[in-house]
């Protein structure tokens, strides 16, 4: 019995979600009485390991070698596989994201066991294991009862806020055979100064009411000067002005911000199913009667291009 | 102009029928308010139109750009009882040439996944494409199921997808960004939006549907291991406070203070 964390890992550092992951295994460690171990790949430095252990992790095992410099699925499969196997665990926590969606369900699979991912909350374990999850692309929440007897949790991002313990964990090498992925990565294009989308703590959006994709310098310089991601709605997506990867809503990113910002944007049902996880949201609109501002705990009705260079200017003083 | 006959010897060259198998859900269509009944443990499904999971529909119509071009034969597979055939005549009208429904209810994750390899093993297929998730459950899991069942390589969220009849090449949505990758069948990916535009079934299609193949097959023993308790709705929103236009540097002062979101 142990719980197993899958952390990724980005230019030699743990993402933000990886680090709400690990102290998410934590605590789950915690109230089922065992011990939680994280998973790292690549090469990662000592302090950055041991440091794990402030979000509630005993050990980590650190994977090295050349077959994992490009993400496969079925390599990285191979790793958890061993890592499970090694430390016994029957809970397997991954940060939702691209890795938990190409390994997690491959595990499944191979270990016959429950994958529930979009977790939001704590597992309540006094009569059997459940978890609450998103439904309906954020539309809903589900209590979801797993009966397997391991379990793989993949936890939302931006949901859970880690506090540091000071402590230390141990670090563990573990070698794997990965043999050889079947993807050959041609190229890797990572935004590495922006804040991704999914992790942000503030989300600056907007949508058709900015009239033409190059109006979105604003956007973008109040996003910056807030640390901020930039995001789109569907119709702004669609014809092209801003990249899919942006497009929050039903068919594209949920987004779990503490402050989210839709501008120019009327708050159709598929986008705010997408977004009424935040924490805060802000509307500017034209339109009073636009449906955002019934999703909206502030809002303003005015033109974009009167309010963002207010909001900017008042954000410089801040 | 597109010509089908010079199609048909494109594939005939390559020795053999590129086949694809694609796997479709059913949800309710992204316009409906979700509620819940008998104590909040059953969806409302009366009055929602059902609609084919957009993102599976995504997979689908690349799926049928690419057989246009290349020529091939095009499967999409469901688990779902009688009420999902509409869906399969759907996929049918858009471009599909012949349907699987496996007669189960689809119940969990590892259930269907389960399924879908079953009978994706069994058909030879060049690929397999599925939608990224559905937008009922939130899943994310047939594809990489059906991957692992089969030995094969899993490229989740893949918003571009070309294939010219030996190998595919495609991007993939990381973590901060995207990678670009060739991959030789056979594979499964799960397709996201941006592959390509939906396509409004023709007259013609809406007519050939009827008359195309859907083979009804049971399914496979295997287990449930989740199962959804009780359901929740968001609490609702308070009312939204507002800052006049002319002051809107209010805003970010009660954003900062009040909100302390700033």
């Amino acid at each position: 019995m142990a719980v197993l964390v899958y952390a990724d890992s980005s230019e030699g550092k743990i993402p933000k979600s990886s680090c709400e992951a690990v102290y998410y295994a934590g605590k789950v460690a915690e109230a089922t009485g065992t011990e939680a171990i994280a998973l790292t790949v690549g090469e990662l430095d000592n302090d950055t390991l041991e440091g794990l252990g402030n979000y509630g992790v005993s050990k980590v095992y650190n994977v090295k070698g050349d077959q994992i410099k490009n993400f496969d699925s079925e390599v990285y499969t191979r790793i958890v596989a061993e890592a499970i196997n090694s430390s016994g665990a029957d809970i397997i926590v991954f940060p939702h994201g691209y890795v938990s969606k190409s390994v997690g369900p491959r595990l499944s699979a191979q270990f016959k066991t429950a994958m529930v991912v979009g977790i939001i909350d704590y597992p309540k374990t006094d009569d059997g294991f459940s978890v609450k999850k998103t439904v309906y692309s954020g539309k809903a929440f589900a209590y979801v009862s797993i009966t397997s007897e391991m379990k793989i949790l993949a936890v939302q991002p931006n949901t859970f806020s880690p506090e540091k313990s000071g402590n230390s964990a141990t670090v563990e090498s573990l070698s794997v055979d990965v043999g050889t992925g079947k993807v050959n990565v041609l190229e890797v294009n990572k935004e590495t100064d922006k804040v991704p989308l999914t992790e942000a703590g503030i989300v600056v959006s907007a949508g058709r009411g900015l009239k033409a994709p190059e109006n979105w310098a604003m956007i973008e310089e109040m996003a910056d000067l807030l640390h901020a991601a930039t995001a789109c709605s569907k119709p702004v997506a669609d014809v092209g002005w801003r990249p899919h990867a942006e497009h929050v809503g039903q068919t594209g990113l949920t987004v779990r911000p503490n402050l989210y910002f839709a501008i120019g944007i009327s708050g159709a049902i598929q986008h705010l199913a997408g977004v009424n996880g935040s924490k805060v949201i802000v509307a500017v609109n034209t339109d009073a009667e636009a449906p955002i501002f019934k999703a909206a705990d502030y809002g303003i009705v005015g033109d974009a291009f009167e309010v963002v260079p207010k909001l900017i200017e008042a954000i410089k003083k801040l | 102009m597109f010509s089908f006959a010079r199609a048909k010897n494109l594939t005939q060259l390559a020795g053999k029928d590129m086949n694809i198998l694609v796997c479709i859900a059913k949800v309710p269509d992204t316009t409906t308010k979700i509620k819940f009944t008998d104590n909040n443990t059953k969806f409302a499904a009366d009055r929602v139109q059902w609609v084919i999971n957009p993102l599976d529909e995504f997979a689908l119509t690349r799926a049928i750009e690419i057989k246009e071009v290349l020529g091939g034969t095009i499967t999409v597979i469901n688990v779902g009882l009688a009420d999902t055939e509409p869906l399969i005549r759907k996929a049918f009208a858009i471009g599909a040439d012949e349907g699987i429904r496996v007669n189960a209810d689809p119940t969990d994750c590892f259930f269907v996944g389960t399924q879908l390899a079953h009978y994706a093993k069994e058909g030879n297929y060049d690929f397999v494409l599925a939608g990224r998730e559905t937008t009922d459950f939130e899943g994310a899991q047939v594809g990489g199921i059906i991957a692992e069942y089969m030995g094969i390589p899993f490229i989740a969220g893949v918003p571009k997808f070309d294939y010219d009849g030996t190998t595919a090449t495609m991007d993939r949505e990381v973590d901060g960004g995207k990678e670009k990758l060739t991959v030789n069948p056979p594979f499964v990916a799960s397709i996201q939006e941006g592959v390509c535009e939906p396509r409004i079934p023709s007259m013609r299609g809406i007519m050939s549907a009827r008359t195309k193949p859907l083979t009804v097959v049971e399914p496979i023993e295997a287990a449930t291991f989740a199962s959804v308790l009780s359901y929740e709705l968001p609490p609702p929103k308070g009312e939204c406070r507002y800052v006049e236009s002319e002051n809107a540097e209010q805003l970010i002062e009660l954003l900062h203070t009040e909100a302390k979101a700033l």
